[in-house]
Parts: structure tokens; C-alpha cells; sequence
């Protein structure tokens, strides 16, 4: 895989280090399904080339608030979202946003790989036609490479561009489907759970990309996965409950938490 | 009192640790007390009974580290579960030092009782050690408690047995220049005393480990120093004694 070491991405994000700027604002965000409420009144900032892990138990809001970040929820009936979001200061469910953009921009990767049934060359190339990305066979020719370069996939897959996608492993699909999501150049990825569905391997090597993508993009993941939390982010959001209990640096989040609630999940006791 | 986990065995392997340092400060305990009790006494049975327990707190401390290492790798413990188990493994290897302290006290038992020494000079140790091993106690109550208040107050009072430490040491020298056959049995005692001040070390780098542990964060501040031995010369020692 093409992946730059710690200090290349250390180096890629100098200057960015210092101030830290928020690329998505999230103030009083409210979701209820119907009658019932998800969320309560959540205030979380995500800054700009960091990942942040979305963590808690089930049912705690965590997957719920990530999908009011690129209108995900929107989908489905008798959802409503209150309070308001800003990417790079624009409210996102202000009626005039082409939710289209939005996610094109907003991009996500899900928990099960998703790939089209269509070639790995089509899986890349979709997004970015639909988009209007690419003029000419060359120029979508090169986002192709370009995407599967940064999804570590390249390598893997550059002789049977035009085999099935999902012909792949469960691993190679996953970054087949990141490669999809890098394609359109968003500004932030999503991602729910993306390796529940993996093997410890092919885990680590999509880790390592998320590590490589956060000096491009902006990441906001869910996970199960306390240790997966630990290795990959920079902040960590604990939900409980529908509520934002803590959120802070991962490196003090796992050791010395503030919040009692955060100490006893992180710790598997009961709370 | 924190809540239980959710896999009862991950409690069981953690008390397991705390019950197994418990063990360890007990026997270290015993054995320093025994070792200056043998060294005043001149006790030669005693010395040789605590050279021989020595190997207990090697292999506790193993066994300690064995099974922190595999629930690390089997639990993957976060935040106080994993300052637990990271505590329980630097404060065995504390234990441990202590125990070797002990251990070279006693050793020591034979070549000071064959140079023959003078009762008094003893009776300094014992202070010494008495101080020490008061240290030891209520830093092990401590660490069955975890009261962060305590914690702080050991660290704090290490100063004390300094300050025994050096006077002992300016008074072995002079006993040493006043007769050229003092020098064996003294430098033993200096040794011996060298060992006992190293205790009460191991003792304040257990509370600041509890301290972590109970804390998450290091105690504040350079800890109190009163050890001026370093800087005696016999220069000095003559001037006094005129």
C-alpha cells in the first residue's frame, strides 16, 4: 500500500497543527424519530483534518448524529432534526442547500462494504461522472487512479480494473468504497463502523489509510471499537443516551477520562 | 469504589494483582525489619533465614508481571484498569528492590559481627530503619486504600529519613578517623545505613505510583530532599569535632 508514515502526515498538516479551525459546527442538534427523541440539544465541533471518533453504546445517538452531518437522516420518515449544523460556516439544512453537494462534499463510507455491481474502473468513475468531474477519458482516467492510490488500493487492483467490484475481499471492498468516497474530492468522510465487517488485516490497513486521509479530509468515525477509537482519532465524542457526555483529546479520553459515564464504558464496567 | 466489569474473570485478574503486591509487601516488610534485627543482634541465623526468602519476591514479582502482561493482551484495559495493572507492575519491581536491600543488610550480619562492632553505632540504624519501615507500612496501607491525600503526605516526608541518613553518615566517619579498625565493621554500617535510606526511595516512589494510579496524573513538585551526604568531607568533620 502507498501509505506515508507518521511524520509525512505530521509534516503535510504543519501549520495546520497550531490553529485549530472547525470545519463542521454542531449547535442544540436535536433528532427525533417521530414521537421518540434520539438526541438531545448536542454540541460538538469537528476540527478540520483531524479524526474524530463518535463513541458509546448502542442505541446511544453516536451513528444518529453522524447522519445529521450529511442530511443522511433526511431519508428516513418521521425523522426531524432541530438546531443547526455549519459546514465552513454555511447552515447545512438551510432550505436553499443542494443536498445533492452536500454529500458530495459530506462523503460517507457505511459499516458494509456497499460496492455497485459494476466494475472497480465504474465503482470509482460513478460519483465523479454524475458530478461532472471529468471532461475527457484521461481526466477520469486519472481521479480513477488517483482515488484507488488513496484508498490503498491501487496496487491490488490496477491489472482488473475492469473486473466486479464486488468480486474483491470484504477488505478490498471496504477500500473500494472509500477509494468511491475520495473520488468526489469531499471535504469531510463519514464513516459508520467501517470495519466491523473486517478481518484484523484488512482493519489495520483500513486504519492506516484513515490515518493517511486526515491530511486531505476531515473524518468523523463511528466505532465500536474502544481500542479502534484509541488508534485512529485525534478527538473522541462519548454519547450516552442520546447526550454528548465528553468529548476530548483520544490520548487523555483513554487514559484519564473526565466523566465517570466515559470511565465506566471505556472500561467495560457497569454503570 | 468503582463499578464491576461486565466480565467478572477481568475483576478476578485484577484483584488477583492487588492481592499478589499485598503478598509482596508483606514479606518485603518482614524481611527488612529482620535484616536490621539480625544486623543489631548480630543474629547470623536470622540474616541467613532472610538471604533465603529473597526468592520469594523474585518470583512474585514474575508472576505479577506474567499475568499483568497477558490480561493486558487478553483485556486490552483503558483509563484506571490500565493505570491498575501499569501500577501493579512498578510497584512489584519496587517490592522487589526493597527485598534485595534487605538481602544485602544481611548479608552484611557476619562481616560486622567478626570486625566487632560497637553497640551504639547500631542504634542510629535501627532509628533509621525504624522510620524506613514505617514508610513501607502506611505507603502499603495506602495502596489497600488509594487515599490520594496519604499518597502525598509519604512522599512528602521522605526528608526526615535523609537527614537521619546523613547524620549517620558524618557519625561513621568519625568513627572511622578515630580508629584506623573501625573502618571494616563502619563501612558495612554505611552500606548497610546506604540500604536502609534506599527503602524509605522505594517507599516514595510507591505513593507517587498509588498517586497515578488513583489520579491519572503525576504529583506536583520535586519531592523533598534533606540527603546532604553527597557533600560531607572529613575536612569538615575534624573542624566540628575541635
Amino acid at each position: 500500500m502507498n501509505i506515508m508514515s507518521e511524520a509525512a502526515v505530521e509534516k503535510a498538516l504543519d501549520g495546520k497543527m497550531n490553529d485549530i479551525s472547525y470545519k463542521m459546527i454542531g449547535r442544540d442538534v436535536s433528532v427525533y424519530y417521530g414521537e421518540k427523541r434520539a438526541l438531545y440539544d448536542v454540541n460538538l465541533d469537528v476540527r478540520e483534518n483531524t479524526v474524530t471518533a463518535l463513541i458509546g453504546p448502542s442505541g446511544c445517538g453516536k451513528s444518529t448524529f453522524l447522519r445529521t452531518l450529511n442530511r443522511m437522516n433526511d431519508t428516513i420518515d418521521g425523522c426531524r432534526v432541530t438546531g443547526r449544523i455549519t459546514l465552513d460556516g454555511d447552515d447545512i439544512y438551510d432550505p436553499a442547500i443542494d443536498v445533492v453537494e452536500l454529500r458530495a462534499r459530506v462523503g460517507m463510507v457505511f459499516q458494509k462494504p456497499n460496492p455497485f455491481p459494476k466494475s472497480i474502473y465504474e465503482n470509482v468513475a460513478y460519483g465523479p461522472r454524475i458530478h461532472g468531474l471529468a471532461k475527457a477519458k484521461a481526466d477520469m482516467d486519472a481521479i480513477v487512479e488517483q482515488s484507488l492510490q488513496k484508498a490503498g488500493l491501487w496496487n491490488e487492483v490496477k491489472d482488473r480494473l475492469q473486473e466486479s467490484g464486488t468480486g474483491l475481499s470484504g477488505g478490498q471492498q471496504q477500500r473500494l468504497c472509500i477509494a468511491r468516497a475520495v473520488a468526489v474530492s469531499p471535504e469531510v468522510i463519514l464513516m459508520d463502523e467501517p470495519c466491523s465487517a473486517l478481518d484484523p488485516i484488512a482493519t489495520a490497513k483500513v486504519e492506516e489509510l484513515i490515518h493517511e486521509l486526515r491530511a486531505n479530509f476531515t473524518i468523523v468515525i463511528v466505532t465500536h471499537s474502544m481500542q479502534q477509537a484509541a488508534r485512529v482519532s485525534q478527538r473522541t465524542a462519548m454519547f450516552h443516551l442520546g447526550n454528548l457526555v465528553e468529548e476530548n483529546d483520544t490520548d487523555k479520553m483513554f487514559t484519564n477520562p473526565d466523566d465517570q459515564r466515559t470511565q465506566d464504558y471505556i472500561m467495560g464496567r457497569f454503570g | 469504589m468503582a463499578p464491576s466489569h461486565i466480565v467478572s474473570a477481568y475483576d478476578e485478574e485484577l484483584k488477583y494483582l492487588s492481592r499478589r503486591i499485598s503478598e509482596m509487601g508483606g514479606t518485603a516488610e518482614q524481611m527488612v525489619a529482620d535484616s536490621v534485627r539480625a544486623l543489631v543482634t548480630t543474629d547470623a541465623v536470622l540474616a541467613q533465614k532472610v538471604i533465603s526468602e529473597d526468592i520469594i519476591l523474585d518470583n512474585a514479582e514474575r508472576q505479577i508481571n506474567e499475568k499483568a502482561i497477558v490480561t493486558i493482551a487478553k483485556r486490552q484495559p483503558m483509563a484506571a484498569d490500565l493505570r491498575e495493572i501499569m501500577g501493579a507492575i512498578r510497584i512489584a519491581a519496587e517490592l522487589e528492590r526493597v527485598g534485595d536491600l534487605g538481602k544485602n543488610t544481611a548479608k552484611r550480619v557476619i562481616a560486622v559481627q567478626s570486625s566487632g562492632m560497637p553497640r551504639t553505632l547500631a542504634r542510629g540504624l535501627e532509628h533509621l530503619a525504624e522510620l524506613a519501615l514505617m514508610q513501607l507500612k502506611e505507603v502499603l496501607d495506602v495502596y489497600a486504600t488509594r487515599s490520594v491525600d496519604k499518597a502525598k503526605a509519604i512522599r512528602e516526608r521522605d526528608d526526615e529519613i535523609d537527614a537521619i541518613y546523613t547524620s549517620l553518615f558524618r557519625e561513621l566517619l568519625t568513627y572511622m578517623m578515630e580508629d584506623p579498625r573501625n573502618i571494616t565493621p563502619c563501612t558495612h554500617l554505611l552500606f548497610c545505613a546506604k540500604n536502609i535510606e534506599r527503602i524509605g526511595d522505594h517507599a516514595t516512589n510507591i505513593a507517587e505510583t498509588i498517586y497515578y494510579m488513583a489520579t491519572g496524573s503525576q504529583p506536583e513538585g520535586e519531592r523533598p530532599k534533606d540527603d546532604t551526604s553527597t557533600s560531607v568531607v572529613a575536612a569538615d568533620l575534624s573542624e566540628a569535632s575541635e
